[in-house]
């Protein structure tokens, strides 16, 4: 039973998310007046065709620091969930 | 003096390819060689330019897809064998995700794509790259990127200025490294670096843009004229 990955891909918080900042501000400007920041990040979702949950788990650590997140300025997580 | 070649790497969306080839064979014994990301063959190429545009549509992040084209293998070994490679733009993020240079480029800290002439300052004459300019120069070479706010953390910062890693810096009219004269927020107003071994160098103007004197600058061509006599010194 293949495996569907739900990565999650974030700039670290050392780094100015231009993107989160616009978005922040713009929700000031509806009114939310209680939000206090906003950051953008990108959400992912890999059908992985493994049967074991730890080979799962080793394919998207792979591939998360390979390819889907950039290790110098981004931080990656990741939820595996069985597909029936 | 035999005649020089250099490779022009072409991945889908690639878009200063072709000014590249342009400003590449506007040297007397130089012969530019379009290389399909596709290809394995470096087809005797003695320098490779990764060019600027926008490779794979900048999905997932600039340059991360291209850096997996099958031409970057042969690409890398190249590098690694010590032969000059220079990547503009799209060239310098594709060089940092393949890991050929330290750091990362985030978006522009006024969120805005910037498509405008800057000033920067070639700090490290020595280089390959750079020996046909003063360290007092200050060039006029435009920039055209939404992604060049260059960051590294401080370690990596500290060991690049520590060996002399950072190549140009943006800078006022005077030459003079202002916060006012960075226009996307680099850190350190950094605008290249080579590695440490000097041979692969990754920058976010373009000198190819400003190598010709209808373009309105030619301070981009000592670039290629340090490289081309470097070649030929070999």
């Amino acid at each position: 039973m293949p495996y569907t990955a739900k990565i999650k891909v974030t700039l670290r918080q050392s780094i100015l998310d231009v993107q989160g900042k616009a978005v922040e501000h713009a929700l000031k400007n509806l009114g939310y007046h209680t939000v206090a920041s906003a950051r953008i990040g990108k959400y992912i979702e890999v059908t992985i065709n493994e049967e074991e949950l730890v080979e799962a788990e080793r394919i998207c650590n792979d591939i998360s620091q390979k390819l889907l997140s950039n290790p110098v300025m981004e931080n990656y997580s990741f939820d595996l969930e069985k597909v029936n | 003096m035999s005649e020089i070649t250099v490779g022009v790497v072409v991945f889908p969306g690639s878009n200063c390819d072709h000014d590249t080839e342009y400003a590449v064979a506007s040297f007397n014994g130089v012969r530019p060689v379009m290389l399909w990301h596709n290809d394995h063959d470096l087809q005797g190429a003695q320098a490779i330019i990764l060019p600027g545009g926008f490779s794979y549509g900048d999905y997932l992040r600039a340059g991360s897809i291209a850096r997996f084209s099958p031409i970057m293998k042969e690409v890398i070994e190249f590098a690694r064998k010590g032969f000059p490679v220079l990547g503009i733009c799209n060239g310098f993020q594709v060089l940092l995700e393949s890991g050929l240079l330290e750091g990362a480029l985030s978006r522009n800290r006024d969120k805005k794509f910037l498509c405008c002439q800057t000033t920067i300052r070639p700090v490290n004459c020595s280089t390959i790259f750079t020996t046909q300019y003063k360290e007092s120069d200050v060039l006029s070479i435009p920039i055209a990127h939404g992604e060049g706010n260059y960051f590294a953390p401080p370690e990596v910062l500290e060991s690049l200025e520590e060996h002399e890693q950072v190549v140009f810096r943006y800078t006022d009219s005077l030459g003079q490294v202002t916060d006012e004269a960075n226009p996307n927020g680099s850190l350190h107003n950094i605008a290249g670096i080579v590695n440490r071994t000097g041979n692969v160098l990754g920058l976010m103007p373009h000198p190819e843009r400003a190598s010709e004197k209808l373009l309105g600058s030619l301070d981009g061509r000592p670039l290629f004229e340090s490289l081309y006599s470097h070649i030929a010194s070999l």
